[in-house]
């Protein structure tokens, strides 16, 4: 770490460039996130409205607006732009922003790099997007692309697997600029056991995207050949298995929700020390957990494929293998917990995220475990069931925190407080209706609902009913959390360098003024 | 603010925006050309030319700051550790095919004929008295009759092209570290030579099987992973060297020294990754 100042060209000190080039040819770390978060917060919304045509086709039975086609086409790209639209960017627009920060570095260690991956997320996006106006509808068979069904797209197939492939560069681009900004660009004294929990979670989570994201990108190839050019990858005439695509997409699948997880768990770690004032309980427990779940990780994807007919040994060895990933995961809701315990807390509007967080994770980890056991997987298999456990694990999880941190930092970003009272509107309202829009869809899973249709039998309306009400509410109160963050941005009572109270000990980013200036730590601090 | 010694931060970043134009444009095109329809193919080529002047643009760029000497040793770590990821995830990719060559060789085909208990007992019903073997395309003949690729032949030479050229980069690289010019010229040129010949003779391979052997991307799972695993290490053989070419170019200038030749080692680290993963290739495609 030689670094004794960052080194600028000449013309740098009239600060960033006016209008559309300043964002075009963006390197700063904080230029950058800010478009990250921009783009995942327009992607939440056009991710939500897809939602919403979902439940509002699932209020009664019968085919009330949409037809067939489109509701799968609406499930298909609900979940690709949610999760590859609003959540990846969200989590990598955290990253810029404070890792630097965190780290005490003037930026990012590969600015140029970092500006690519954010506009190859946008021209991935577009194309992805762009498929909804296309001949033949926008891909249609379910945002995990199984063959042969996923074949039969129309013209849209081609523009979704491209898509694909820009997403896959954006992404692993972004998460090596990650590892070599945590690897190299740490101040002098900052050593690994010393770093915040949030980075150590994107670090491992950098390993994951590297790793995984090109094994996404291998499938999908695979699918383009064998509909283009003849391959028999998927089809049996021909010697190939579509069982295959499944076990290299969940090779890719499983630990793509770790991705999207870990930094959930870092930035838990981050907001509840501040808001129990006290330190982390069991820092290194807390690091170990990380890597034993992210090795996990790797050796439990079929858990997805209980039902395709593997050998009894596959299955059996994917069900120890995901149970045992409880393990870890308890010890992080333990220590989470044991923070708390006896600290002086305050519930603003991120801890109040951060604790129902906690809470409702868990319920989703539960259900996790019971669909670990494979023989019982085979009644919840492509039921409701597994869609209510993975939306409490994203939506009352990942998101949630998404929103806590968005409050947490907002005051660093923009220099202005936000509305607590609104604030705390948002959440209540956001938390009774998540779970008005996802307990009952458990129920209906154990009773029997399929996934993925647009239309159900009658014994399924009432529970259907209730939570299309829960999700009508849920998506309308994120208009809060918009109004919340334009007006944070646009003005609101000034806030201080430290913010919330005793931050300082807990992040070097509350050591800065707020907003945080365009150069941060041009000069490495030093570290105790 | 400006330090010689400090982390060089770029204050802009033309390129990237303009490459990645470049290859959406292209990506579009392809996706285009692929559903028959007539923009694709100019949109491939104005993207793809794109892509391709904007590597050219940025890193000469970067040739440029770093002879000004603008890069500090604090840089070249994180260039080296994003080539170290970078050919990583390279590995990864390939790895994906690895796997799915295992697969239908081990697993699948079996199942097909009725063997193990696994899920293919059914087959009998619609293809009858299908053997599992390998090669194979299929219990439908798909692509009709064809010749299995020999590894002693071509496929032979080519693994002593590859393995030469490993050897004969390292002899350049150690000729750069002595200051010697002739060696690490001439190691480069040999090494430029030797890969674009393993490439020539993986044309004329392919020519062979389609041509002669009836071996096409068709032919059933053997042919797709065959020409997936061989055609994707084909094409990352040739942008080594090229990338090569671009060291040979650079060597010549005199850019390089013993102490700062990060671009040399980052290519030479490329080579020997296509050179592995041609090993892993020549031992479970072309010989078992």
């Amino acid at each position: 770490m030689s670094a004794v100042t960052s080194a600028h060209d000449a013309h740098d000190d009239h600060g960033p460039k006016k209008g559309i080039m300043r964002w075009l040819t963006a390197t700063n770390h904080k230029d950058i996130g800010t478009m990250y978060l921009v783009f995942a917060l327009v992607m939440f919304f056009v991710g939500g409205a897809m939602a919403l045509v979902i439940r509002a086709e699932l209020f009664e039975p019968g085919l009330q607006f949409v037809n067939p086609q489109f509701f799968n086409s609406m499930t298909t790209m609900h979940a690709l732009l949610m999760v590859f639209g609003f959540m990846m960017p969200a989590f990598a627009g955290f990253a810029n922003w404070m890792i630097p920060m965190m780290i005490g570095a003037p930026d990012m260690a590969l600015p140029r790099m970092n500006n690519m991956s954010f506009w190859l997320l946008v021209a991935g996006g577009v194309l992805l997007s762009s498929t909804l106006f296309m001949e033949g509808g926008a891909p249609a068979a379910g945002w995990t692309l199984y063959p042969p069904l996923v074949l039969q797209t129309g013209d849209s197939l081609p523009f979704a697997i491209f898509s694909v492939h820009l997403l896959g560069v954006s992404s692993i681009m972004a998460a090596i600029n990650i590892v070599a900004t945590i690897f190299n660009m740490r101040a002098p004294g900052m050593g690994l056991m010393k770093m915040p929990m949030f980075v150590w979670t994107w670090l491992i989570t950098g390993f994951l995207l590297i790793a995984v994201m090109p094994v996404f990108a291998g499938a999908v190839t695979m699918l383009l050949t064998d509909r283009f050019f003849e391959t028999s990858f998927f089809d049996a005439a021909g010697g190939g298995d579509p069982v295959l695509y499944q076990h290299i997409f969940w090779f890719f699948g499983h630990p793509e929700v770790y991705i999207l997880i870990l930094p959930t768990f870092g930035l838990a770690s981050t907001i509840i020390p501040v808001f129990a004032r006290k330190p982390l309980f069991g820092y290194h427990s807390m690091v170990y957990a990380t890597v034993g779940i992210a090795f996990l990780s790797f050796i439990v994807w079929a858990h997805h494929m209980f039902t395709v007919g593997m050998p009894i040994a596959g299955n059996l060895f994917f069900m120890y293998s995901t149970m045992l990933v409880a393990v870890p995961t308890g010890v992080k809701v333990f220590n989470w917990i044991a923070t708390m315990w006896k600290g002086a807390m305050t519930f603003e509007a991120p801890m109040l995220f951060t604790v129902a967080f906690v809470v409702l994770f868990t319920i989703g980890g539960f259900t996790g475990v019971m669909m670990a056991i494979a023989p019982l997987d085979a009644q919840y298999h492509d039921t409701y069931f597994i869609v209510a456990h993975f939306h409490y694990v994203l939506v009352p999880g990942a998101v949630f925190m998404i929103m806590a941190a968005t409050y947490y930092w907002l005051p660093k970003w923009t220099g202005h407080r936000y509305d607590e009272k609104l604030a705390k509107i948002h959440f209540w309202l956001s938390v009774i209706s998540v779970n008005v829009l996802f307990f009952p869809q458990h129920f209906l899973g154990l009773a029997g609902m399929p996934r993925r249709i647009p239309d159900y039998a009658v014994q399924f309306a009432d529970f259907n009913m209730i939570s299309s009400v829960g999700g009508f509410l849920f998506g309308f109160s994120q208009l809060i959390f918009l109004y919340i963050i334009i007006t944070t941005i646009r003005g609101g009572k000034k806030a201080t360098g430290e913010v919330w109270e005793g931050a300082k000990k807990h992040g070097l980013e509350w050591t800065l003024p707020s907003p945080a200036p365009y150069h941060t730590f041009v000069k490495p601090p030093k570290i105790k | 603010m400006s330090s010689k010694d400090g982390y060089y931060l770029p204050h802009r970043a033309t390129w990237p925006w303009i490459g990645t134009a470049g290859l959406a444009i292209m990506l579009a095109g392809f996706a285009n050309v692929l559903n028959n329809s007539v923009i694709g193919k100019p949109m491939m080529i104005i993207g793809f030319a794109t892509v391709i002047i904007m590597m050219v643009g940025w890193f000469t760029l970067q040739s440029i700051e770093s002879e000004s000497g603008m890069y500090n040793p604090q840089v070249s770590i994180s260039y080296r550790l994003g080539m170290m990821w970078f050919i990583f995830s390279e590995v990864m990719f390939f790895a994906v095919f690895f796997s799915a060559l295992y697969y239908v060789r081990d697993l699948s085909v079996d199942w097909l004929a009725g063997v193990g208990d696994g899920p293919g007992r059914s087959t009998n019903m619609l293809w009858e008295g299908y053997q599992s073997t390998w090669p194979t395309n299929g219990p439908g003949n798909v692509g009709g009759d064809y010749e299995p690729m020999s590894a002693f032949g071509l496929p032979l030479l080519n693994t002593l092209i590859l393995l030469s050229s490993g050897v004969t980069v390292t002899w350049a690289h150690w000729g750069l570290i002595i200051k010697d010019r002739q060696q690490l010229i001439r190691g480069l040129i040999a090494t430029v030579l030797l890969g674009f010949l393993f490439v020539f003779f993986q044309g004329i391979e392919y020519h062979d099987a389609y041509t002669e052997m009836g071996l096409t991307l068709g032919s059933g799972v053997y042919g797709s992973t065959f020409f997936m695993l061989t055609g994707f290490h084909g094409l990352h053989v040739t942008i080594g060297a090229i990338m090569l070419t671009v060291v040979l170019f650079r060597s010549w200038k005199g850019h390089f020294t013993p102490d700062n030749h990060f671009v040399f080692e980052a290519a030479a680290w490329y080579w020997h990754f296509v050179d592995v993963v041609w090993l892993g290739l020549f031992i479970f495609v072309y010989l078992f």
